[in-house]
Order: structure tokens, then sequence, then C-alpha cells
């Protein structure tokens, strides 16, 4: 069965037929985007599961010709890496549906956008030929745009969402001047991402091309210093799309860069190791600090999720078997954890209406399910043993400390600088005295939104107490990616 | 070999029936009857539509291209594409134009689009200098006039006065380039000029020069900058389905003849001065195009700064010099075509409900008529070259032939002005999506016609954005074909 085609492109054909639906027609629509969310997840639970972690490499693979002439086809398959990351996207794209569930305005729009935004995820993690992947990469544009206008925080949201959307395809765009250069000095004549991992690049090309495909794709993946359109542009956005920007887009991304950048060049990678890790390292430390002095409740977690991005190309810099591995699990734990907090934060501004963290208290006695969603979410953020954060970092930090001690010392700051802000806002907004003004709209949260928390926090305790359900899977990818920077 | 009679008559098929249909439309004219004028629109498609069906069956050109009627004709894949295109476009008008308040029940309106269509299909076509002059004049004169031709309005009559004093001015710029060339070859035959020059040692800066003054005239045609001052008081006072048919097809003929004259009597190659002209004028194209178009409050304007970005991006495939990049820019004037016609067809529908075609007229589309915000989206969305649109793989392809030149800074200010470019297209979005209305204007329903003409176009734009293959191929081997 071609269940990545499914996968991918299921979401797409139903917006389609969502947006030819008569408006009026709300429990359908959302019946139908729930159904589908459900059915992708279930995909993305077989694809994982059924991942043969001994025979590694790509499985599931469909291939059609698309265009011949141009070596563009479609071609589909995951590694270790994508299946993980199809799972993380599988579920948030679940919660971000359920979360979204009471949508009032244009629900039909909001559900079909968000649907062609999973499938924009869903596709970019299974292709195997680089049109595609750009293919399915700009698909997100403008439900991306479209749902910040339309459904975001209205004072910010026609700049968060242009800023966001320019910035991403800016950063696409040079990336794509950088895949060109590759299809046409491969001299292979093909898109294929499997032979051009073979081509073999001279170290000369590699050191020029590789800063254009990394760094436009690390645009996504909120690398400093091009990482200023992720706050404002998950804070303008509505709850389910900042959970899918911060949780699923930019591990997009980061696996974009991945994919494209580090696999096909990795003398390249080598090259500019020193330059991203000081880079990823500022993302690290800074992006908690900055955490630390936001009032904004939503804003908090905006800068966490630039922080941990930062993690991610660390562990990408040090072309190490730890710092991949542990690259590769923090994409899929932080993807999670970081939905989680804005699905949480989202239940609190729906119900406070305010984000100030100054005007927020004592929520712990209204809704203790959310501030139970929001504490596994910190633990899991700085790193707690028993939460997958930290079967996440402690690999990468392992990695960076065989190859750039120093980073690892810096970055280790933010540890503590993280552990500092998680419990300053946990105390602050579910514990103490509960204001006058907000306390008229408190409620507890939805029986959706539980289900959600239950379902993305239990995920993270799995993965802390069981590692090994993620780990071998992203190991198996991992080894591909030491074959081709080790040969090369 | 003396060429048959039979393909002399085929390369001229569709110039013939074109010429048979003014017939039948001036006849049809000449009663006067409310009732039958009113049909005029759909009866000017359907004869288009027989014409190119009669072409793909009998008017195809060979494998070998072929210079007909003592050299005036060429025969060519490229001619023959370039064709098909312009009979799309024109056939696409017409059904637009038939709800136009003003033109739809004016023969002469539809006349007058048929003959400019002769002479834009033997631009294409055009093997001599001598027919080139006289097939762009044909289309030209036409033209003007329908760009004037609501005559109590005074924007309409400014916007065709203005077109034919630019007009006639780099027709005629362009016209003593090829006196020159004429000059400096002895000859006017586009095949021959090359090595007659190069026999008669023409001098370099000559040839420069020439080259220079027939820019003017087919920049012009194409908006390049700086010949594109014209293109956005035509655009705002012209009927709309007359901004879009210039847009659109009259620019497509504008490039087939500048991909014609550059390669054959030119002559590209890497670092020749023409081709570094070529790209230096995609660039400044690109860059006016957008930065204009950011504060345009006129929709039609903003439009028609948009189109002169677009003219550039296909300067940049045409500035490659290579077989690739002349298919990328024809893949792009394909995309273009269907994709700004589209544009201008639902601008010209809104405008008819409120009267004006400013950006606020646009305000709240996506509640007041959700189904044509989608389609005006997807327009815009190919014109900002994001898939699954056609914009979008044409971009690529552009972007890439100027990286497989070598021409990287090209294919870097390109991705620039796509961001720019991206920019007022979404800025639209925002207006249709999220902005108030506070106009009254109702929503009136779309004749049946007019949304099929609209279909055709936005399935177009969709399908050259994923099934590439059937439409690569055309392109590529019309490359081949100049």
């Amino acid at each position: 069965m071609p269940l990545l085609s499914i996968l991918v492109l299921l979401p797409l054909a139903v917006g389609v037929i969502l947006l030819l639906l008569p408006a009026h027609k709300t429990a359908l629509i959302r019946g139908l985007a729930l159904t589908v969310s459900i059915i992708t997840l279930g995909i993305a639970l077989i694809l994982f599961f059924a991942y043969d972690t001994a025979a590694a490499g790509y499985q599931f693979i469909e291939r059609m010709d698309w265009l011949p002439a141009l070596g563009i086809s479609y071609h589909m398959g995951v590694d270790g890496i994508g299946a993980a990351m199809e799972l993380m996207a599988g579920l948030v794209v679940f919660s971000g549906v359920m979360i979204s569930w009471k949508i009032n305005d244009r629900p039909r729009e909001f559900f079909a956008f968000l649907l062609f935004l999973a499938s924009s995820v869903f596709g970019v993690f299974a292709s195997l030929n680089l049109f595609q992947l750009f293919f399915f990469f700009e698909l997100a544009v403008f439900p991306k745009y479209l749902m910040i206008i339309m459904w975001g925080y209205p004072k910010t949201r026609e700049y968060g969402g242009m800023k966001l959307t320019l910035y991403l395809f800016l950063g696409s765009m040079v990336a794509l001047v950088g895949a060109l250069a590759v299809y046409f000095s491969s001299g292979l004549h093909t898109f294929d991402l499997l032979e051009l991992e073979k081509a073999g690049f001279s170290i000369e090309f590699q050191k020029l091309w590789f800063p254009f495909i990394f760094i436009g794709f690390g645009v996504l993946g909120g690398l400093f210093p091009f990482h200023s359109w992720a706050p404002d542009g998950h804070v303008a956005a509505p709850t389910a799309v900042s959970m899918l920007l911060a949780g699923v887009e930019m591990k997009v991304g980061a696996f974009a860069a991945l994919r494209a950048g580090l696999m096909l060049l990795p003398d390249g990678m080598r090259f500019w190791a020193p330059l991203i890790i000081v880079l990823a390292t500022i993302n690290v430390v800074y992006g908690s600090l900055i955490a630390m002095i936001q009032k904004d409740f939503k804003y908090v977690i905006g800068f966490s999720s630039v922080s941990h991005m930062g993690l991610v190309f660390i562990g990408f810099a040090t072309l190490t078997p730890e710092g991949l591995t542990g690259a590769g699990l923090q994409m899929f734990s932080h993807g999670i954890m970081t939905a989680l907090f804005f699905a949480v934060v989202g239940m609190v501004y729906d119900r406070a209406h305010t984000r100030d963290i100054g005007e927020l208290g004592g929520l712990f006695k209204y809704m203790p399910l959310a501030m139970l969603g929001f504490v596994v979410s910190g633990l899991v953020s700085m790193g707690m043993p028993g939460f997958s954060g930290f079967v996440a970092e402690i690999p990468i930090y392992m990695g960076v400390w065989k190859t750039y001690p120093a980073a690892a010392i810096i970055a280790a700051v933010s540890i503590v600088v993280t552990a500092a802000y998680i419990l300053l806002v946990v105390r602050r907004v579910f514990f103490g005295e509960t204001p006058e003004p907000i306390k008229a709209g408190l409620a507890d949260i939805s029986i959706r939104d539980k289900v959600v928390v239950i379902l993305l926090s239990s995920v993270m305790i799995l993965i802390g107490i069981f590692p090994s359900l993620l780990v071998p899977v992203i190991q198996a990818g991992v080894r591909h990616i030491l074959v081709l920077a080790g040969g090369a | 070999m003396p060429a048959a009679n039979g393909d002399m008559y085929r390369a001229l098929l569709p110039q013939i029936g074109l010429l048979v249909l003014v017939m039948v439309l001036l006849s049809v004219s000449l009663i006067k009857n409310k009732k039958l004028n009113e049909q005029l629109g759909w009866i000017t498609a359907a004869g288009i539509g027989v014409i190119m069906l009669a072409s793909f069956l009998w008017g195809r050109p060979g494998g070998q291209p072929l210079l007909l009627w003592g050299e005036m004709i060429r025969f060519d894949q490229a001619g023959f594409l370039f064709c098909m295109l312009f009979l799309t476009g024109a056939g696409l008008t017409a059904l637009f134009a038939a709800t136009d308040a003003v033109v739809h029940d004016k023969a002469e309106f539809y006349l007058l689009l048929v003959f400019s269509t002769i002479g834009l299909s033997l631009m294409a076509a055009a093997g001599n200098l001598i027919l080139l002059y006289l097939a762009l004049e044909t289309a030209s004169i036409p033209l003007y006039v329908l760009a004037g031709i609501k005559y109590r309005d005074d924007r309409s009559v400014e916007s065709g006065i203005k077109y034919y004093l630019f007009g006639i001015v780099s027709s005629s710029v362009m016209l003593f380039g090829f006196s020159l060339l004429y000059g400096f070859s002895g000859t006017t035959r586009i095949y021959s000029i090359m090595e007659a020059a190069a026999a008669h040692k023409a001098p370099l800066a000559g040839l420069v020069l020439a080259a220079m003054l027939v820019f003017v005239g087919f920049g012009f045609k194409i908006s390049a900058v700086p010949f594109h001052f014209w293109a956005p008081d035509v655009y705002e006072g012209a009927p709309t389905p007359v901004a879009g048919f210039l847009s659109t097809v009259s620019k497509a003929a504008g490039f087939a003849v500048l991909m014609r004259v550059l390669l054959n009597v030119f002559g590209i190659g890497k670092g020749d001065i023409w081709m570094i002209l070529a790209a230096v004028m995609a660039a400044a194209t690109m860059f006016v195009g957008n930065i204009l178009a950011i504060p345009q409050k006129n929709i039609k304007r903003l439009i028609a700064y948009s189109s002169i970005a677009q003219a550039g991006y296909i300067l940049v495939g045409v500035a490659s010099g290579t077989e690739f990049g002349f298919g990328a820019a024809i893949y792009y004037l394909m995309a273009y075509l269907v994709t700004n016609l589209a544009v201008f067809a639902i601008i010209g529908w809104v405008e008819q409900m409120s009267g004006a075609s400013d950006l606020k007229d646009f305000a709240e589309l996506n509640r007041r008529a959700p189904g044509m915000a989608l389609l005006m989206m997807v327009a815009l969305l190919s014109l900002g070259g994001i898939p699954p649109f056609g914009g979008f793989f044409a971009k690529i392809l552009v972007f890439g032939s100027a990286i497989q030149n070598g021409m990287i800074w090209l294919a870097v200010l390109g991705i620039i002005n796509s961001v720019v470019g991206l920019y007022y297209y979404l800025r639209i979005m925002k207006v249709m999506y999220l902005d108030q209305y506070e106009g009254k204007a109702g929503v009136i329903k779309p004749k049946i016609l007019w949304a099929a003409a609209l279909a055709v176009c936005i399935i177009g734009v969709i399908v050259l954005g994923v099934l590439f293959t059937p439409w690569f191929s055309l392109a590529t081997q019309a490359s081949f074909g100049f």
C-alpha cells in the first residue's frame, strides 16, 4: 500500500474538498478534518513501528517519473529520522485539529489550510527528490500566511505573518539557488537525492554552496541570526498554527538542511562546522536569556524554541554519531514539547484573555491538567532525566564535548537558565493568587484539550523512560549519514 | 528543394483562418441586431477554437523548420507554439470581453482583437525583417484602438493615445535599427543577416548600436525597463480585457521575436555584449516592476507593475542564451499567460460590481465571494512562484537557466525580487481575506461562458504546475526551433 502517498496527499485532497463544501456545514468540516488527522496519525504510527531498524536505509519507497527530462521524479521514502519526524508531525497535526475544534470564524478555510500545511510537512519529511522537497516546502507558504493573518493575534498578526512568510520564503529561495547549483554541477541530470548523495562534489564546490543550502533552510530552523521571525510569528499565530510552526515547521527547516545540505555536501559541513557551532551556541544561550526576560507568556515559549533548535544544529555540526542521534531525538522531543507548550498557552489565553505573565496567577485551581502538561513540557525542556529531553540532550552534549568542548560549556549555561525561566513561569502563572480581572473567564479545559495534553505528555514520558522506542530508529538514519560524511 | 505548395498554405493556416473569421465578424456586425451582437463573444471564441483545432490537425510544422514564401515565413515549432498561445489568449479574451459592460456587444472590438492576433501570429513566424515590421504594426494598430475603445471615458482615450505615441516612437526607432542591419549586411532575411554581416565585415560598434535600437522596439512590446513607462497608465485606462490581452499575448509576441532575432541575427554566446545587455535589462526590469508595484493602490496599476516584473523573470531565461533558457522562458510565458488572464478576468468582474478597480474593492472578497477569492489567490500565488501552480516551476526553470550559464548574480537578484514580489501578492490576499469592506456593491453572479473561460485559465495554472512533462517538452521543442 502506498502509505507515504496517502499520508501526504490525503490531507491535500481533503483540504481541497473542504474548500468546496458549503461554509455552514461546520460539523461535517470538522469531522472530515479530524478523520483525516486520525488517519494520518495512524499511518505515521505504522511507518514508525514498521520501519525496519536492522535493514535501515530508505524504506516505504514509491517512485514515479514526473519530468524525466530534468530528472524530476515523485520519489517518496523515509529513513529513520524521516519516520520519526512523520510520527511527530502526525501527533502534532492531530493535536492541532483537536485544539482548534471551537474555531468559529470561517472554520472551513481554517481546517482546509491546516490540512494543506500538514500535507506540506509530511511531504518534506518523505521527499527523496530535491525538486519534490522544494515543492512540498513551498506549499506551506500560503497556508501559513493566511492562517496567521486570519485567525492570529489581532495586534501583531499582519506584521508577524508577513515577516515570517517573507523570511522563510527568502531562506528557501537561497537554498533553491544552492540546490540548482548542485543539480547543474553534478552532471547527473537528476534531482534524485539518492543519486546526488553519491555524486562526490569537489571540496571547493562544497565549501562554496554548502552555506546557501544549509543556512537557507536553517532560517526555517530558527538559526541565529535569522531567528527573529520565529518568536514574532509564533506569537502572532493562532494556537494550532503556533504548534505546527514551532513544533513541526522548524523541524522541516532543520530536516531539509540535513537532507539537502549536510547529506549532499558533507565536506562543506565539515568546513563550515565551526561557524555553525558558533551560531547555534548563540541560539541556545541567547534564546534562553531572552526567554527569561519576556513578560508575554507566549514569547517565553517562542524564544525557548529558538534556544532548543540551536541544540539541533549543534548536533548536526558535530558530525559525530552521538551528536547526530541527539539532534534527531531533539527534533522529535522538541516538536512534541513545544506543541504542548503552545497548546497550554492557547488554553490559558482563551480563558484569561491575556498572556501577560504579571496578570496571570493561580491557574492551577482552575485547570490542573493544563498545568500538568506545562510542567511535563517544562521538565522536558530542562532536560530532566525520565523525560524525552534528557534522552535527546545528553548525546548532543556528548558529541559536542568530543569535538568543541568550549561550545559544550557555554551551551550548558542554557540548562540553568531554562530551568529558571520555566520554573518562574510555572510559579507565576499556575500558583499564587488569581488576579480578580481574569477570574470571570476561568474554567477547566475541555475534554478534547485534555486528550491532547495527556497524549503529548505521555509520549514525552514514554520516550524518557523507554528511549529504546525511538533511539534505534533515529540511529538507523544516522548510520547512513555517517557513511556519507565519512566516505567523502 | 522548392517547398511544396501544401506546406506554404499549411504554414499560414491559422492566419488564413483568422482572416476568414474577420470576414464573418464583419458580416455579422453589419446586421444591426442587438441580440446577435450579444453573441459575438462566444462566436469569436468558437471561431478561434475551430482555427486551433484545424491548425493542430493540418497546420503542424514538420521536424525540419522551413523558410517559405520567399523566406518571408519561417514555419517551425517555435512559431507554431507561439501562434497557439496567442490564439488561446485571444479566445479567452473574447470570452472575458463578452461580459464587459462597454465592449461586450461591439463588433469592432472583436474584429480588432482578431486582426491584432493575425499580426501577432505573423510576428512569431516572420523570417524577414520587413515582414516582422509589418506584422508588428498590424498587431499594434488595432491594439492602440482597443486601448481607447471606451471613447466616452477619458482615461481610456488617454490610455489609447499614450499607447499609440509610445508605440509609434519605439517602433520607428526599431525600424531605424533594422535599416542599420540592412546597411551592414545588404539583406533583410533574418536567417542570412549574420553571415552577410560577417562577409561585409560589419563593425561591432555598428551592430551593437543596431541591437540597442532594435531592443527599443522589442523592449516596448515586452514592457522591459526602460521602455515600460506606458504600461501602468495604459493598463489602468484600457478596458480590462484589453489590458489582459496586452499584458499576456502581446508581451508573448514580443518575446517570440526577441528570441528569434537575438539568436539568428545577433548570435548568442556567453559573454556577448547583447547577452549582458539582456541580463542587465532583466535585472532592472525585475527591480523596477517589483518595487514600484508595492505602493500602488489601484489593482490594475499594481498588476501592470507586476507584469513588468514578470517580464524581467522571463528575460532572465532569455538572457541565459541557451536552449534551456529559451525553453524556460517559453514555459514561463505559457504559465504567465493563463495566470495573468485569470487575474485580469477577476479584476474585470470586481470592476463590474463596484465600478472601480482599487485595492479596497477587493476587501473581504473571501466573505462576499469565497470561490472567487480562492481563484484569485491561486492566480496570485502562481505569479508569486508558489507550488503547486505554474509560476513555481517556471521560476525554477528561469533561475536554473541563469545558474547553468554561470550567471549566479542574476539568479540571486531574481530570488530577491521573488521575495519582494511575494510581499505585494500576499498583501492583495490580505485585503481579500482580512480587510473590512466598506463599499455597498452586491455580488454579481458570473455568466457561464465567462466562468468557463476562467476555469480554463485556473486549470491551466494548476496543470502547468503539476504535470510538467508535456508542456516542458513542447517548450523545449519550440526552443530548438528558432
